[in-house]
């Protein structure tokens, strides 16, 4: 278990790197310094600034440079707004973000979970085709387009929920709504398939013939083991949220992160770019390194060191 | 037969007639195949044609991809008329689906958004499965050392996060057909070289592959020949579910305006103009991208879904 830990972690160093290194490499094959366009500079006030910026030296001087203020969490600053640097930028913005997607991934995990149990008890019935079909529903609406229609649904026609912003739980909800909507769908169809494959084991028939609760039997015995499955996409899943609250965020108008992203896209704000693509990677890689840690521990009949040949 | 009991009847007098009964004539036929033998591919359309969504989901892509060729042409108007006076107009006998805030008209620019959405999706999953099947054929045919170091890169990759190099590319690269289609493929095409690995590596100790390796047939002949049509099933498959994730993609990339730039039209680029107006009651100016743009998702889930039942018949029990 260890080694399979260390393993995984060096991995995760190793794409960090990879991301980091893409960054850096891509920031500077973007034609022009960032201090060509500024007017009233001359010469040898671009020269102070270049130095300022390391832009004078040598590419890999600058690379490493760059590592060690990556490494530090310091992420320059931003070019179209001078006065905050990508660093008040993140920790302005992200704690909305978060707020939002662990939300959002809660009521996913919940209801897609409920969702994906009624629908095994009633395999092949009326509520597991209903329940199903608005899974797949689910899977193909893109969030944002969810969004937009929620506003419209909600906000403009019956105008009983407010269209944006982020100040009070009724703001939260059609955002929250829009985000979970997918990953939900996506839990509850592996939910399904998942424990109507446990439902048939034997430990199962010995609950039922010792006459246990379908309810015990369900949340006490079946769901344990059902849930493998769900645990090892929510990396996958936490990466489609993150990415998610991207646009949300942008549709809602709420200040996290995302919006600063996009708002960088827009107006080419490379180092808010590459800060904030960094950070999130880093981030997500992070969550994806702690759920397959998680997983090992979880399930005893995976010793992930031994197993090669599949990954 | 008959000449048989008439013998057994000469030659054996001490059994009684009514021992012998006649033949029942149906059951004489019980070994025959009443039905022509099934392909593989055969079978698997039989089982497609019984499941009704996903029916639904191929005859509505036949659809969108006929729409697409003709659609611009069904219409008067063209992409890029601009007709100001016309603007924002309610669907009509004239503008079927309405017109935008420059006049243009709806309809047309929804069948060319289908276009451009479809032709983004099919390009992306065709360069996945070329560089999927050649690299996860290589990788899972070798094995060892260069699987090894093969599925290494491949998990590293898989670890990055999709979305987000892909908005980094293309913010470098800027937005246009090629550069998404490229941006879409960098990272794209981990997958399918996964479980084309996968299969491989269950197919290769098979016998058949033993016979032809005994003949002296070359390694990529055995790849192209005997392995790769074997693991077509799961490639289709995973390329059904490639599409709508393209289509997302690129609608994503449209709607953070990293996507096909103006005059022209991608369903992402409608929905995300037609924002703007939502509070001002324009309804159908985001309803017939959003519509399109879920119902084709919707459709080639369910399509995919249908295909792993139908190729897949262990899968179904």
């Amino acid at each position: 278990m260890l080694q399979y830990i260390v393993k995984r972690f060096l991995m995760m160093i190793i794409t960090l790197l990879i991301i980091v290194t893409l960054t850096f490499i891509l920031m500077h094959s973007v034609p022009g310094s960032p201090f060509n366009e500024e007017r009233g500079t001359n010469a040898t006030i671009q020269a102070n600034l270049e130095a300022h910026y390391h832009l004078d030296e040598p590419l890999y001087v600058q690379y490493f440079i760059y590592l060690k203020s990556i490494v530090t969490f310091d992420f320059g600053p931003s070019i179209k707004q001078p006065t905050s640097s990508v660093n008040d930028l993140l920790s302005r913005g992200f704690p909305i973000s978060l707020e939002l997607g662990l939300v959002s991934i809660t009521v996913a995990i919940i209801s897609g979970i409920l969702l994906g149990i009624i629908a095994a008890l009633r395999h092949n019935g009326m509520i597991d085709y209903i329940a199903m079909t608005i899974a797949v529903l689910g899977i193909s609406i893109p969030n944002f387009i969810l969004a937009t229609q929620l506003i419209q649904t909600f906000a403009v026609y019956f105008k009983i929920l407010p269209a944006a912003t982020w100040s009070s739980p009724m703001h939260m909800i059609l955002p929250t709504l829009a985000l979970a909507t997918g990953p939900m769908a996506i839990i509850a169809r592996l939910t399904r398939s998942s424990m109507l494959e446990v439902l048939t084991q034997d430990y199962i028939k010995m609950a039922k013939a010792k006459g246990l609760s379908p309810v015990k039997i369900v949340f006490k015995h079946a769901l344990k083991n059902a849930l493998m499955p769900v645990v090892t996409i929510l990396g996958t899943l936490l990466a489609g949220i993150l990415t998610g609250t991207f646009v949300l965020e942008q549709i809602f108008a709420i200040p996290g992160m995302g919006k600063y992203f996009v708002e960088s896209i827009n107006t080419r704000d490379y180092p808010v770019i590459m800060g904030t693509t960094v950070f999130y990677s880093a981030f997500l890689i992070l969550m994806l390194f702690l759920v397959d840690v998680v997983y090992g521990l979880l399930d005893p009949r995976i010793k992930l060191h031994t197993k090669e040949g599949e990954s | 037969m008959s000449l048989l009991s008439e013998k057994q009847k000469n030659s054996s007098p001490s059994i009684p007639d009514e021992w012998f009964s006649p033949l029942n004539k149906q059951k004489q036929d019980a070994e025959k195949l009443t039905r022509p033998s099934l392909s593989y591919w055969k079978d698997a359309w039989q089982r497609l044609v019984k499941n009704k969504l996903a029916m639904t989901g191929l005859l509505f892509l036949v659809f969108l991809a006929i729409m697409a060729v003709f659609g611009p042409i069904l219409s008067p108007h063209s992409v890029t008329d601009i007709n100001l006076p016309n603007q924002n107009q309610l669907p009509s006998s004239t503008h079927w689906f309405g017109t935008d805030e420059l006049g243009r008209d709806v309809f047309t620019r929804t069948w060319y958004g289908a276009r451009i959405s479809l032709f983004v999706a099919l390009m992306a999953a065709l360069i996945d499965f070329t560089i999927g099947i050649i690299y996860g054929g290589i990788s899972g045919y070798k094995g060892g050392k260069t699987d090894n170091m093969m599925m290494r890169i491949v998990e590293i990759l898989y670890g990055l996060p999709y979305l987000l190099v892909v908005i980094m590319l293309l913010v470098v690269m800027g937005p246009s057909l090629t550069t998404i289609i490229i941006a879409l493929s960098v990272t794209g095409w981990v997958g399918m070289a996964r479980i084309v690995r996968g299969q491989v590596l269950q197919l290769k100790n098979l016998e058949f592959v033993l016979a032809s390796k005994s003949f002296g047939t070359k390694t990529i002949r055995i790849i192209r020949k005997n392995l790769l049509p074997n693991t077509m099933g799961p490639i289709i498959v995973q390329m059904t579910l490639t599409i709508p994730s393209a289509i997302f993609a690129e609608a994503f990339l449209s709607f953070l305006g990293l996507g096909i730039q103006a005059p022209f039209a991608s369903w992402g680029v409608m929905a995300n103009d037609a924002l703007g107006t939502i509070l001002s009651g324009h309804w159908w100016r985001l309803f017939f991208p959003a519509f399109f743009i879920s119902a084709t998702m919707f459709a080639f889930n369910v399509l995919g879904d249908g295909l792993q039942d139908a190729l897949d018949p262990k899968l179904r029990e």
